[in-house]
């Protein structure tokens, strides 16, 4: 009982009392609305064992929306603590703590995931293809990433969030300085979602470039396509590193080893190296589908071809490639020397040439077109001027000797909201409005996408702007009290988060209201699109395509528009082969959390049997006969005929 | 056009900011010292170079949305859907950034090399050498040649560098001080070195500006920048009226936990190098983990000493 309440329960704060209430409260009106409606069925048939990409892309959105609300609630009381500096509202435990889980949860658990669930639903779109290349492995991907969700969320009820950054630098978040089970919840949460990144670049991978429908060549895949692509081999190349640094952090935070500790000759600095190894290109893993969707979008409400489409990819894999070569640029304090400054200073401003390219070559996309302004587009054209201030400011932070007087302070605070919001976040918007009537067969209700729009933008400006002068005036980031002199410009940025989380509030509710009351869509085309993803129906049926078409250029759909074609090709229909769906990827990722948790608190019984039921799990696996099932002919001009009723 | 809207308040709010700022104090922008000077002008060349793109962008971004948005009567003379691209503009807006990167890089070199010695305008002095050293949440200033030592503030010379022997008891810190210069890593079992200078007289603020846990915050110390002969006055004064530094005591005070200014009239340099390999576990084998695991509320520090 002692332990329950001291350690095991995280006891004695007002806000964190009314959380655990919530969660009881939503846990148990879950449980109920399943039960009276009887929906377990559903749930576990329709979703939990669904191997279908287009069905786990939309839970990865779900629970990416549901992260960014939580990670908006955490950058709301980290507001309200620099608003209201002196009358404690969270103590510096409280804060740190949360600036921790809000940085985590927005790049790991909200922003990736996000941009992967649009990924899941439209790239075999985009290709004509059925499925991924492993279906199955892709239900693992989501499931490790939910539970490992799940498990760093668990931390703030439970024994207590990290509190060592989202960067969790060492020696601070090593055994020494941090002992407790906290920063174990990031080491393993990271690390079980990790699993399932990794397992979704390969995925990807493979899909993209063994799963084309005839004649789309590379130079012919839409963008969005190409820059999953790209993103999939920096997934593949950058997430071992975690693997491995995450990996030595727990050996020596569980097991005693000294890696990164201050004992034993432990080298804490190459945590910081093998962090950034990693998380610079995790920046582009986050920047680049974002990239690819205004690319999309920005061509479909200009009405023109994607203008100079070769210099879109070539810049895409530069900027893969250089993001690997400029990690040091997140610790030039460091001491490494001029030489090794000034390398990486060029390296990393050699990004904007790139990055230059694309945003005039998008302006260029407009240039003579016929521009409309419906929620998606404007989301694209509203990214392109914040986005360049984060991205000037970015080449003013890389400069190393400017760098020193700006690392750590609201400057560098200011810039990466600057671009990941504008870039990631926008993007984000924008491709779910965009391809929410391919997923829910209703568009988002235009007028409320504008407020909402209009609130986020110019809250985020609000907010964002004076950052960049309270990092001149010296304040440095992290720090949960201010000097009076700070408080102005921190009340405006407050002002600014208000109106953004109206502005959020206000996109989450027209998803309810367009589910309610928007006009049901008739055709599959709803934008008038250019890729192959608006040549199928709306609804799109579980195998996709009745038949893929043979694809003659680039912007496919666009084609097969002017020229005749269509993805139901009556005479030629075949059976189709699918996969079967398997409940294995829910519970060998639930046995995943078990591990972790035990592990978390170094229970060894429960880790060892966590980790048995994984083996189990790959075992039962292993010897699963089942190859799927083939869909008749007959079933297919059943489904295509009712879902094409609309078109005639 | 609501779009062109959403950009005059961004104009407007940046102008607001500026008036709003201007009565405060921006230390970064007005530096005191030569080496904060040349981080300003590299800092004030780039935002004027950067202005250039971004108000480039913001210009043909208004054009394109206001010439080719879709509008009734407009005509389709204009209308080009199969344009795919102009590679001469292409190549000049690969060029240009080039150009622009290759004007920033270059005097971003010179300056990084620049920074790692001390200023030049002081050249004819030795500097100043003092191992600053953090622990959780604390300043020691330890003075190896005049042989005194200081806890979270700071006295120096104006007109002659400061060379800081930087180096950390625990986890890593940073050196800041804006109103004479950029920042650099304190680091346990390592020592990194920062030049730093005072042109004018003054009390500065300085603060560990790395994240280190719960007394982050309240790691600031006070410069006291004094011309060569009030420093040596001060030296003086300190050697003769404040106690030895045992090293009992310094044990004592690296537990994690926040101090008042103290000064005493040896170092600690004696005892241990937190800057050397072996004086990394120094801390940790004394207040082992024990002290980290409940962290006390936090009472007393620089702050407070001040009041």
């Amino acid at each position: 009982m002692d332990f329950l309440l001291n350690e095991f329960l995280v006891t004695g704060d007002p806000l964190i009392y009314g959380a655990m209430v919530s969660i009881v409260l939503v846990s148990i009106a879950i449980v109920f609305v399943l039960t009276y409606f009887r929906k377990w069925g559903y749930l576990w048939r329709e979703w939990l064992t669904t191997v279908d990409h287009k069905k786990i892309g939309i839970m990865y959105i779900i629970a990416a929306i549901a992260m960014l609300f939580r990670g908006g609630v955490d950058a709301m009381l980290m507001r309200a603590q620099l608003t209201l500096p002196n009358t404690e509202f969270l103590n510096s435990q409280h804060y740190n703590e949360i600036f921790t889980t809000h940085g985590t949860i927005m790049i790991i658990f909200m922003a990736m995931p996000f941009l992967i669930g649009l990924m899941n639903f439209v790239v075999p779109l985009q290709i004509g293809a059925r499925d991924v290349a492993f279906p199955f492995l892709n239900a693992v991907s989501f499931w490790s990433f939910a539970f490992g969700a799940m498990l760093f969320n668990l931390s703030f009820v439970i024994g207590g969030s990290p509190d060592a950054g989202w960067t969790n630098y060492a020696p601070l978040a090593g055994p020494n300085l941090n002992p407790g089970p906290n920063i174990n919840y990031y080491l393993l949460g990271l690390q079980i979602s990790g699993i399932g990144t990794l397992a979704t670049g390969i995925n990807f991978m493979v899909t993209i470039l063994k799963m084309r429908a005839p004649g789309m060549k590379l130079m012919r895949m839409p963008i969005f396509t190409w820059s999953s692509l790209i993103t999939s081999f920096i997934i593949t190349f950058a997430f071992p590193i975690l693997t491995v640094a995450l990996a030595l952090m727990t050996i020596d935070r569980i097991f005693g080893s000294q890696f990164f500790t201050l004992t034993g000759e432990g080298m804490p600095m190459m945590w910081a190296n093998l962090f950034w190894l990693w998380g610079h290109p995790e920046v582009y893993i986050v920047i680049l589908p974002a990239f690819g969707i205004f690319s999309e979008v920005i061509s479909t409400f200009a009405r023109k071809q994607l203008f100079g489409y070769k210099a879109m990819v070539w810049s895409m894999l530069i900027i893969a490639g250089l993001s690997f070569l400029v990690w040091v640029h997140h610790f030039f304090t460091m001491g490494a020397g001029a030489g090794v400054n000034s390398v990486f200073s060029v390296t990393t401003m050699l990004i904007s040439v790139p990055t230059g390219v694309k945003i005039f070559n998008w302006l260029g996309t407009m240039y003579k077109g016929k521009i409309r302004f419906d929620t998606p587009m404007l989301w694209s054209i509203g990214f392109i001027p914040c986005f360049v201030l984060g991205g000037v400011t970015g080449v003013m932070l890389a400069m190393a000797a400017a760098d020193y007087q700006y690392h750590n302070t609201y400057f560098l605070v200011a810039h990466f909201h600057n671009v990941l919001i504008a870039g990631t976040v926008f993007g984000c918007f924008a491709g779910l409005t965009f391809w929410y009537p391919k997923m829910f067969g209703h568009k988002m209700n235009e007028k409320l996408g504008k407020i909402s729009f209009w609130f986020f933008v110019i809250g985020f400006n609000v907010c964002f702007l004076p950052m960049y002068f309270l990092g001149f005036m010296g304040m440095p980031r992290r720090t949960y009290s201010i000097e009076p002199e700070w408080m102005p410009l921190n009340v405006i940025s407050t002002i600014g988060a208000v109106l953004m989380a109206v502005g959020f509030l206000v996109f989450v509710y027209n998803i309810y209201y367009s589910f309610r009351y928007s006009e049901r869509e008739k055709t599959g085309d709803t934008w008038d699109g250019r890729a192959l993803e608006w040549a199928t129906t709306t609804p799109v049926p579980f195998y996709n395509f009745a038949t893929v078409p043979e694809i003659t250029g680039p912007e496919a759909f666009w084609k097969m528009k002017q020229e005749g074609g269509t993805t139901y090709d009556k005479e030629n229909l075949e059976p189709i082969h699918m996969p079967s769906d398997s409940g294995v990827p829910f519970i060998m990722s639930a046995f995943m959390f078990v591990a972790g948790f035990g592990l978390v608190w170094e229970w060894m019984f429960m880790a060892i049997a966590g980790l048995i039921g994984i083996l189990a799990c790959m075992v039962v696996r292993s010897f699963d006969y089942d190859h799927g099932f083939h869909v008749s002919v007959e079933e297919i001009k059943e489904t295509e005929e009712k879902a094409r009723e609309g078109e005639k | 056009m609501k779009n062109k809207w959403g950009k005059y308040g961004i104009l407007l709010a940046v102008a607001f900011l500026l008036i709003l700022t201007a009565g405060c104090s921006v230390p970064v922008l007005d530096p005191k010292g030569p080496v904060g000077e040349s981080q300003k002008n590299l800092i004030v060349f780039s935002i004027i170079m950067m202005s250039l793109i971004v108000i480039v962008v913001m210009v043909a971004l208004t054009y394109m949305l206001v010439k080719f948005r879709e509008r009734p009567n407009r005509s389709d003379e204009d209308y080009d859907p199969e344009h795919e691209g102009n590679t001469k503009l292409e190549i000049i807006w690969t060029v240009i950034p080039l150009i622009i990167v290759t004007a920033l890089s270059i005097p971003t070199v010179i300056t990084i090399y620049q920074l790692e010695d001390p200023p030049q305008s002081s050249s004819d002095k030795e500097p100043l050498v003092v191992h600053a050293t953090s622990a959780d949440w604390k300043w020691f200033f330890s003075y190896p040649e005049q042989k005194i030592e200081t806890v979270n503030y700071l006295h120096i010379p104006t007109d002659r560098a400061v060379e800081f022997k930087l180096s950390s008891a625990d986890s890593m810190a940073s050196l800041w001080i804006p109103a004479l210069g950029g920042q650099k890593y304190n680091m346990a079992g390592m020592e990194t070195t920062l030049y730093l200078q005072a042109d004018e007289a003054g009390t500065y603020e300085g603060r560990n500006s790395n994240f280190t846990g719960t007394g982050f915050a309240e790691q600031t110390f006070d410069v006291h920048a004094e011309p060569a002969e009030e420093f040596q006055n001060w030296v003086e004064e300190t050697k003769q009226s404040a106690p030895e530094l045992t090293q009992d005591q310094y044990d004592e005070l690296l537990a994690p936990g926040l101090l008042q200014e103290m000064e005493f009239s040896s170092t600690h340099l004696e005892y241990v190098d937190h800057g050397s390999m072996d004086g990394s576990d120094y801390l940790i084998q004394r207040h082992g983990t024990e002290a980290f695991e409940d962290i006390p509320a936090l009472e007393g520090g620089e702050d407070v000493a001040n009041d």
